[in-house]
Protein backbone atom coordinates (compact mmCIF):
# COMPACT_ATOMS: atom_id res chain seq x y z
CA UNK A 1 0.00 0.00 0.00
CA UNK A 2 1.22 3.29 -0.80
CA UNK A 3 2.10 5.78 1.71
CA UNK A 4 -0.97 8.25 0.37
CA UNK A 5 -3.29 5.46 1.08
CA UNK A 6 -2.19 5.05 4.55
CA UNK A 7 -5.12 5.94 6.80
CA UNK A 8 -4.78 8.33 9.39
CA UNK A 9 -3.71 7.34 12.60
CA UNK A 10 -4.23 9.85 16.14
CA UNK A 11 -0.80 11.34 16.65
CA UNK A 12 -1.50 10.55 20.34
CA UNK A 13 0.81 8.54 21.79
CA UNK A 14 -0.69 6.44 24.58
CA UNK A 15 1.45 4.43 27.25
CA UNK A 16 -0.15 0.45 27.05
CA UNK A 17 1.09 -2.32 29.40
CA UNK A 18 0.03 -6.13 28.78
CA UNK A 19 -0.19 -7.77 31.93
CA UNK A 20 1.05 -11.81 31.51
CA UNK A 21 -0.10 -13.93 34.54
CA UNK A 22 -0.42 -17.32 33.55
CA UNK A 23 2.47 -19.96 32.21
CA UNK A 24 2.59 -20.74 28.86
CA UNK A 25 1.45 -23.47 27.53
CA UNK A 26 -1.72 -24.65 29.95
CA UNK A 27 -3.65 -22.22 28.29
CA UNK A 28 -3.75 -20.08 25.33
CA UNK A 29 -3.48 -16.54 27.46
CA UNK A 30 0.16 -16.00 26.92
CA UNK A 31 0.49 -16.67 23.24
CA UNK A 32 -2.58 -14.66 22.31
CA UNK A 33 -0.95 -11.59 24.43
CA UNK A 34 2.19 -12.49 22.43
CA UNK A 35 0.39 -11.87 19.06
CA UNK A 36 -1.71 -8.72 20.35
CA UNK A 37 1.82 -7.68 21.10
CA UNK A 38 2.91 -7.70 18.13
CA UNK A 39 -0.18 -6.26 16.15
CA UNK A 40 -0.54 -3.36 18.83
CA UNK A 41 3.14 -2.75 18.01
CA UNK A 42 2.26 -1.30 14.50
CA UNK A 43 0.44 1.36 16.19
CA UNK A 44 3.40 2.63 17.35
CA UNK A 45 2.58 3.51 20.80
CA UNK A 46 4.35 3.03 24.33
CA UNK A 47 4.30 -0.30 25.07
CA UNK A 48 5.31 -2.10 27.78
CA UNK A 49 4.88 -5.79 28.90
CA UNK A 50 4.62 -6.92 32.48
CA UNK A 51 5.21 -10.15 33.60
CA UNK A 52 3.90 -11.60 37.56
CA UNK A 53 2.37 -14.34 39.29
CA UNK A 54 2.82 -17.29 36.42
CA UNK A 55 3.42 -15.12 33.48
CA UNK A 56 7.03 -15.31 34.60
CA UNK A 57 7.63 -19.12 33.49
CA UNK A 58 6.88 -17.13 29.88
CA UNK A 59 10.70 -16.52 29.65
CA UNK A 60 12.15 -18.78 31.47
CA UNK A 61 15.19 -19.82 28.97
CA UNK A 62 15.09 -23.75 27.76
CA UNK A 63 11.32 -24.14 27.07
CA UNK A 64 10.93 -27.99 25.27
CA UNK A 65 7.95 -28.52 23.27
CA UNK A 66 8.72 -31.35 21.53
CA UNK A 67 6.89 -33.84 24.00
CA UNK A 68 3.31 -31.85 24.24
CA UNK A 69 3.09 -31.33 20.13
CA UNK A 70 3.00 -27.59 20.42
CA UNK A 71 5.06 -25.13 19.05
CA UNK A 72 7.40 -23.22 21.25
CA UNK A 73 6.64 -19.63 20.78
CA UNK A 74 9.19 -18.74 23.45
CA UNK A 75 12.33 -17.30 21.06
CA UNK A 76 9.58 -14.66 19.64
CA UNK A 77 10.13 -12.90 22.82
CA UNK A 78 13.43 -12.08 21.62
CA UNK A 79 12.34 -10.37 18.35
CA UNK A 80 10.07 -8.22 20.63
CA UNK A 81 13.08 -5.29 20.06
CA UNK A 82 12.74 -5.34 16.06
CA UNK A 83 9.03 -3.96 16.99
CA UNK A 84 10.30 -1.06 19.55
CA UNK A 85 8.98 -3.46 22.35
CA UNK A 86 12.21 -2.83 24.51
CA UNK A 87 9.99 -2.65 28.00
CA UNK A 88 9.51 -6.17 29.49
CA UNK A 89 9.05 -5.87 33.98
CA UNK A 90 9.15 -9.07 35.22
CA UNK A 91 8.27 -9.02 38.90
CA UNK A 92 11.26 -9.89 41.56
CA UNK A 93 8.53 -11.59 44.49
CA UNK A 94 6.71 -13.70 41.73
CA UNK A 95 9.98 -15.15 40.61
CA UNK A 96 11.44 -16.00 43.88
CA UNK A 97 7.58 -18.07 45.11
CA UNK A 98 8.52 -20.00 42.32
CA UNK A 99 12.31 -21.00 42.83
CA UNK A 100 13.25 -18.90 40.22
CA UNK A 101 15.82 -16.37 40.13
CA UNK A 102 16.62 -13.98 37.11
CA UNK A 103 19.30 -16.26 35.61
CA UNK A 104 16.69 -18.71 34.58
CA UNK A 105 14.92 -16.52 32.27
CA UNK A 106 16.02 -16.44 28.28
CA UNK A 107 18.53 -13.27 27.21
CA UNK A 108 16.58 -10.38 25.69
CA UNK A 109 17.72 -7.15 24.06
CA UNK A 110 17.33 -4.39 21.96
CA UNK A 111 19.35 -2.31 19.81
CA UNK A 112 19.21 1.33 21.28
CA UNK A 113 18.97 3.81 18.43
CA UNK A 114 19.60 6.29 20.72
CA UNK A 115 22.57 5.09 22.23
CA UNK A 116 24.64 4.45 18.54
CA UNK A 117 22.35 0.81 18.72
CA UNK A 118 24.14 -0.16 21.55
CA UNK A 119 22.70 -3.98 22.69
CA UNK A 120 20.58 -3.65 26.16
CA UNK A 121 18.91 -5.73 28.09
CA UNK A 122 14.98 -5.65 27.64
CA UNK A 123 14.11 -7.60 30.77
CA UNK A 124 13.87 -5.39 33.73
CA UNK A 125 13.40 -7.19 37.14
CA UNK A 126 11.53 -5.13 39.45
CA UNK A 127 9.82 -5.40 42.97
CA UNK A 128 6.19 -6.15 43.60
CA UNK A 129 6.13 -2.21 44.58
CA UNK A 130 7.86 -0.99 41.35
CA UNK A 131 5.36 -3.40 39.10
CA UNK A 132 2.42 -1.35 41.34
CA UNK A 133 3.61 2.55 40.56
CA UNK A 134 4.35 0.89 36.82
CA UNK A 135 0.83 -0.39 36.52
CA UNK A 136 -0.30 2.97 38.01
CA UNK A 137 1.35 4.65 34.92
CA UNK A 138 -0.36 3.39 32.48
CA UNK A 139 -3.03 4.73 30.17
CA UNK A 140 -4.36 1.33 28.99
CA UNK A 141 -4.10 -1.88 30.36
CA UNK A 142 -4.63 -5.01 28.71
CA UNK A 143 -4.59 -8.38 30.76
CA UNK A 144 -4.11 -12.22 29.63
CA UNK B 1 -5.27 9.07 39.03
CA UNK B 2 -6.39 5.76 40.58
CA UNK B 3 -7.35 2.46 38.78
CA UNK B 4 -10.72 0.73 38.83
CA UNK B 5 -9.55 -3.34 39.53
CA UNK B 6 -11.80 -6.20 38.54
CA UNK B 7 -11.93 -9.45 39.49
CA UNK B 8 -14.24 -12.48 38.49
CA UNK B 9 -12.49 -15.55 40.04
CA UNK B 10 -13.31 -16.65 43.52
CA UNK B 11 -10.19 -16.68 45.61
CA UNK B 12 -10.81 -20.28 47.01
CA UNK B 13 -10.31 -21.12 42.99
CA UNK B 14 -7.62 -19.00 41.40
CA UNK B 15 -4.87 -16.59 42.95
CA UNK B 16 -5.65 -13.63 41.11
CA UNK B 17 -7.85 -12.24 43.78
CA UNK B 18 -5.11 -11.98 46.01
CA UNK B 19 -2.45 -11.10 43.83
CA UNK B 20 -4.72 -7.81 42.67
CA UNK B 21 -5.53 -7.26 46.35
CA UNK B 22 -1.39 -6.94 46.51
CA UNK B 23 -1.05 -4.60 43.63
CA UNK B 24 -3.37 -1.88 44.58
CA UNK B 25 -3.02 1.64 45.39
CA UNK B 26 -4.56 3.57 47.97
CA UNK B 27 -7.67 5.39 46.43
CA UNK B 28 -7.88 2.41 43.67
CA UNK B 29 -11.40 0.50 43.23
CA UNK B 30 -11.94 -3.14 43.54
CA UNK B 31 -15.21 -4.64 42.11
CA UNK B 32 -15.88 -8.05 42.52
CA UNK B 33 -17.91 -9.46 39.76
CA UNK B 34 -18.83 -12.84 38.85
CA UNK B 35 -17.24 -15.81 40.79
CA UNK B 36 -15.28 -13.35 42.74
CA UNK B 37 -18.27 -12.20 44.44
CA UNK B 38 -17.60 -15.37 47.37
CA UNK B 39 -14.46 -13.20 48.39
CA UNK B 40 -17.69 -10.69 49.41
CA UNK B 41 -19.01 -12.62 52.04
CA UNK B 42 -18.49 -11.92 55.42
CA UNK B 43 -17.01 -14.85 57.59
CA UNK B 44 -15.41 -16.82 54.81
CA UNK B 45 -11.70 -17.56 55.12
CA UNK B 46 -10.76 -14.31 53.01
CA UNK B 47 -12.43 -12.40 55.26
CA UNK B 48 -9.76 -10.84 57.53
CA UNK B 49 -7.77 -9.88 54.11
CA UNK B 50 -10.42 -8.14 52.79
CA UNK B 51 -11.17 -5.75 55.94
CA UNK B 52 -7.42 -4.57 55.81
CA UNK B 53 -7.62 -4.09 51.66
CA UNK B 54 -10.98 -2.31 52.51
CA UNK B 55 -8.99 0.67 54.78
CA UNK B 56 -7.10 1.16 51.71
CA UNK B 57 -9.24 0.95 48.72
CA UNK B 58 -12.77 0.94 48.13
CA UNK B 59 -14.55 -2.38 47.39
CA UNK B 60 -17.87 -3.25 45.52
CA UNK B 61 -19.35 -6.08 44.93
CA UNK B 62 -22.09 -6.36 41.40
CA UNK B 63 -24.83 -7.09 42.75
CA UNK B 64 -26.85 -9.29 39.81
CA UNK B 65 -23.35 -11.55 40.45
CA UNK B 66 -24.47 -11.42 44.50
CA UNK B 67 -28.11 -12.44 44.08
CA UNK B 68 -27.61 -15.05 41.41
CA UNK B 69 -25.43 -16.84 44.19
CA UNK B 70 -27.92 -16.85 46.68
CA UNK B 71 -26.25 -13.44 48.68
CA UNK B 72 -27.35 -10.27 49.24
CA UNK B 73 -26.24 -6.86 50.93
CA UNK B 74 -26.60 -8.64 54.36
CA UNK B 75 -24.39 -11.37 53.49
CA UNK B 76 -21.39 -8.39 52.69
CA UNK B 77 -18.40 -8.29 54.88
CA UNK B 78 -18.44 -3.92 56.53
CA UNK B 79 -17.93 -1.63 54.25
CA UNK B 80 -18.32 -3.38 50.86
CA UNK B 81 -20.73 -1.54 48.38
CA UNK B 82 -23.13 -2.73 46.03
CA UNK B 83 -23.38 -1.90 42.51
CA UNK B 84 -25.32 -2.65 39.86
CA UNK B 85 -24.69 -2.75 35.96
CA UNK B 86 -24.96 1.14 35.80
CA UNK B 87 -22.54 1.49 39.01
CA UNK B 88 -20.27 -0.63 36.76
CA UNK B 89 -20.24 1.47 34.26
CA UNK B 90 -19.95 4.81 36.50
CA UNK B 91 -16.71 3.10 38.22
CA UNK B 92 -15.51 2.44 34.88
CA UNK B 93 -15.89 6.25 33.73
CA UNK B 94 -14.70 7.82 37.27
CA UNK B 95 -11.32 6.33 37.15
CA UNK B 96 -8.48 6.70 34.78
CA UNK B 97 -7.85 2.94 33.38
CA UNK B 98 -9.11 -0.29 34.66
CA UNK B 99 -6.77 -3.06 35.44
CA UNK B 100 -9.32 -7.01 35.27
CA UNK B 101 -7.56 -9.75 37.01
CA UNK B 102 -8.16 -12.68 34.73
Amino acid sequence: MAMDEMPDVPDVTKKFLYVNRKAPYGTIYALESLEVVLIGAAFEQDVSLAFLDDGVYQLVDGQDTTGIGMKNFSPTYRALGDYEVTKLYVEKESLEERGLTPDDLMQITYEDEDDDWAEKPSIRIVSRAEMIDIMADQDVILSF
Amino acid sequence: MSTLHTVNKSPFERSSFISCLNHVKAGDAVLMIEDAVVAARKGSAFAEIVEKAAKDCTLYVLGPDLAARGMGEDDLIAGIKLVDYGGFVDLAAEHDRTNAWL
